[in-house]
């Protein structure tokens, strides 16, 4: 008997009655993987004297790096900025081979004026982006090599206080470009509840200024033990770690890794001496492939939109579009109509601009009419009261001037009506009026 | 204060006058004054308190995220009168936050190397007054506790720069804070490496060699100098350490006990500051950097003097002049890195 059930997402999920056998396909891409071989980068960035090349030989059993010699005699050159030097090395462990690169940023926080010093490394990070981005490219792209930052461990100085200055512009300026990890270096300097004081503080710094770093999460496909993995882990970040080469002997007279003080003897593998354990099961041991995945999927896909929309590409959404006859006569109609309506609104507003100009004029001569009007009746009323004026002179001294009295009077008969000579116009003027 | 146990009649009885030297010195009381110069971070606030059994100074590092980074360096002193068996000190701390802290540390030696040379400046002032007061106030640096950062392999550049600088006008020790993160070996070899970068960078560090020590000093002073930069522990917290409480920190792994000369060396830098050497300090500040640059400014102003006799006589305007030395002295120091 089948049962069907209709999931939201209109999937329907059967059960079967037997084995098919599909589960199986994790492990052949778990053989598949094996026979590929895994590729890892990690960066390493801190001032000198963090402890960078030690943790890294500690975390990888091996001597990535060779031991800094303190015996030195001579004083070395004076570095002047951020050198980018990679180690590489094929390592094997159960059949499993990782390339694993590390990068390491020599000078970093050294100078006395560090504004710089974190712009190689973002442009070292961001030029192998590029690299991946042009083979990307490529016509033919069966061998891209991945040399992409997975990680990068930034080591903070134990001073108790929380993030300095030159941590945070690193941090500000690299967290959208790679996945940071902020570990705690020589945390074997801060005893009991300094360590959390410290780790609150810096955490707090991180999240005033906006900064993302790497945190395990959970999914909801993980069991329950993963999930308190996971949790287990986060709360501890940033890691207090402490590394070391050197083995040394137990109170039991057994050998461990550590560093022996007058003191005491701390132990690198002992969860209660420091986040050692916790930071390399995070990285190798767990977190790993979701590291790569993150600078995949996230890191790398954000970059590469960045650049290629900078570089004047448009993102054309019409590809995405379903053929769908209906909604398209639809949508033709209704552009039809919005076009109709624009013609319609387009010659309205012809129409009335055209009626507002020939207003426009008419006022206009309305206008002038008038003002003329005006400017006869005051030439006229001038010329009546120098008649009158005159008049009264001739009335007081001789008996009128025929051809002068004729043309006088004629005026004078008219002075009192207004102006007569354009009497349609007089009309249209009171009819406007 | 005892009577001269001495009877017989030759006994002259000028040998007491230490007797009468320390009791003037008991009634005056004197003063000290140090400075701290390094990171926020790297010890400073707990050493000081340590090194004084007492709460004297607060440590002024970044508590809160919303605390800004300082941009500059701040002098901040702090005047406290402690006292023992009857002596009485007027100790002042002077913090420097800020020192170090940001991206681009340029300049950030200026106010302190500033500061310096303000109290040098201030002390030749009323020396140089006419009516003097009987007792100057001393404000001068007497000694500089200069904090290096573990583990970095030998001095960086910050420090090379800072160092060149404070030698030329205080009393500098250079001490590591937090070098509990060392073990023995890695400490000798950095108090190895940092006296030979100091060698090749002619930074002279207190104690300073000199023709007239006997025999004792001698030996006293090139064993100091052999501890040079003092790796100590400071810790404010009595811890207690099966049932005896200790001065110390208490880590997962072991209990660190700072007065344990195995575990640090606190003990010699606290005796060496203040039972063995701490009236030399005082006497050398006086005597070499206090005069180097009462040397030099007095230089300068004779320099100054010439120059503006030489502008009255060829200009022919009426200078202004030598009656104005005691004001002036503040003013020529130039407040220069």
């Amino acid at each position: 008997m089948r049962s069907v059930q209709n999931q939201g997402n209109g999937a329907i999920k059967k059960k079967m009655n037997g084995y098919v056998g599909f589960s199986n396909f994790p492990n052949q891409e778990h053989r598949r993987s094996i026979k590929r071989g895994f590729n890892f980068t990690l960066m390493v960035v801190g001032e000198s004297g963090l402890g960078k090349s030690t943790l890294i030989n500690t975390l990888f059993e091996s001597k990535v790096y060779p031991t800094k010699d303190t015996d030195a005699s001579e004083v070395p050159a004076v570095r002047s900025g951020v050198e980018i030097t990679s180690v590489s090395a094929d390592i094997q462990e159960n059949g499993v081979r990782l390339r694993l690169s590390v990068v390491d940023t020599p000078g970093f926080g050294d100078s006395i004026n560090n504004d710089e010093a974190w712009r190689p490394i973002l442009e070292n990070i961001e030029s192998r982006f590029d690299a991946y981005l042009a083979q990307e490219n490529r016509v033919n792209r069966s061998k891209i090599v991945d040399n992409r930052v997975n990680a990068v461990l930034y080591f903070i100085r134990p001073s108790g206080h929380g993030l300095r200055a030159i941590d945070i512009e690193f941090m500000k300026h690299l967290h959208t470009r790679v996945n940071l990890i902020p570990v705690i270096a020589r945390s074997d300097t801060l005893a009991g509840r300094e360590v959390e004081t410290f780790k609150a503080r810096i955490m707090a710094d991180i999240n005033y200024h906006g900064i993302q770093i790497f945190k395990p999460v959970s999914d909801q496909f993980d069991d329950p033990e993963t999930v308190a993995d996971n949790k287990a882990i986060a709360s501890k970040v940033p890691f207090a770690v402490v590394g070391s080469e050197k083995l040394v002997e137990r109170a039991d007279g057994t050998k461990v890794r550590g560093r022996r003080y007058p003191w005491g003897v701390i132990e690198v593998e002992n969860e209660a001496h420091n986040d050692f354990v916790s930071l390399r099961q995070m990285l190798l041991r767990t977190h790993m492939e979701e590291l790569r995945d993150a600078t995949d999927v996230g890191l790398y896909e954000a970059y590469r939109t960045q650049k290629l929309l900078a570089l004047g590409h448009v993102q054309d959404n019409a590809v995405f579009r379903e053929f769908n006859p209906r909604q398209q006569l639809e949508e033709e109609e209704r552009l039809h109509g919005a076009k109709m309506g624009k013609l319609e609104a387009e010659m309205a507003a012809v129409f009335r601009q055209k009626v507002q100009e020939k207003e426009g004029k008419l006022k206009q001569s309305e206008e002038e009419l008038h003002s003329r009007h005006q400017q006869m009746k005051a030439v006229l009323e001038k010329q009546r009261m120098e008649l009158e004026d005159k008049r009264a002179r001739v009335g007081n001294s001789q008996p009128p001037n025929t051809s002068m009295d004729a043309a006088a009077a004629a005026v004078l008969a008219h002075a009192g009506e207004p102006v007569q000579r354009m009497p349609s116009k007089d009309k249209k003027k009171r009819g406007f009026f | 204060m005892s009577a001269p146990a001495n009877d017989s009649q030759d006994y002259v009885g000028f040998d007491t006058i230490t007797q009468q030297m320390e009791r003037k010195f008991l009634k005056r009381g004197f003063n000290f004054n140090v400075i701290l110069v390094g990171e926020s971070g790297m010890g400073k606030s707990t050493l000081v308190n340590s090194i004084f059994s007492s709460h004297l100074v607060d440590s002024q590092g970044r508590r809160t995220a919303q605390e800004v980074i300082r941009k500059t360096t701040e002098i901040s002193p702090v005047t406290q009168t402690l006292e023992e068996n009857g002596v009485r000190v007027r100790l002042t701390i002077i913090d420097t936050p800020g020192f170090g802290d940001q991206c681009n540390n340029e300049g950030c030696w200026v106010p302190v190397i500033k500061y310096i040379k303000d109290q040098h400046a201030a002390y030749l002032e009323r020396e140089l007054k006419p009516q003097r007061d009987r007792v100057i106030n001393d404000t001068r640096v007497h000694a500089c506790l200069y904090f290096l950062n573990p583990g970095s392999r030998g001095l960086r550049p910050l420090d090379v720069e800072v160092l060149k600088r404070l030698t030329e006008v205080t009393n500098v020790i250079p001490v590591i804070a937090k070098s509990d993160s060392m073990t023995v070996e890695e400490r000798t070899a950095f108090k190895r490496r940092i006296k030979e970068e100091l060698v090749f960078h002619r930074i002279a560090v207190y104690p300073y060699p000199s023709e007239e020590d006997c025999d004792e000093d001698r030996a006293l002073n090139s064993s100091i100098r052999d501890l040079v930069p003092f790796a100590v522990v400071g810790s404010e917290e009595i811890i207690d350490v099966n049932g005896t409480p200790v001065r110390g920190r208490r880590h997962g792994w072991g209990v660190i006990n700072i007065f344990d000369e195995t575990h640090s060396d606190f003990v010699h830098l606290r005796n060496f500051m203040l039972r063995t050497h701490l009236s030399d300090l005082i006497e050398v500040t006086s005597q070499r950097h206090y005069e180097q640059f009462r040397t030099s400014q007095l230089r300068q102003i004779k320099e100054l003097r010439a120059q503006q006799a030489a502008a009255a006589a060829s200009g022919g305007i009426m200078g202004s002049m030598p009656q104005q030395v005691p004001p002036q002295v503040p003013a020529v120091h130039q407040p220069m890195a």
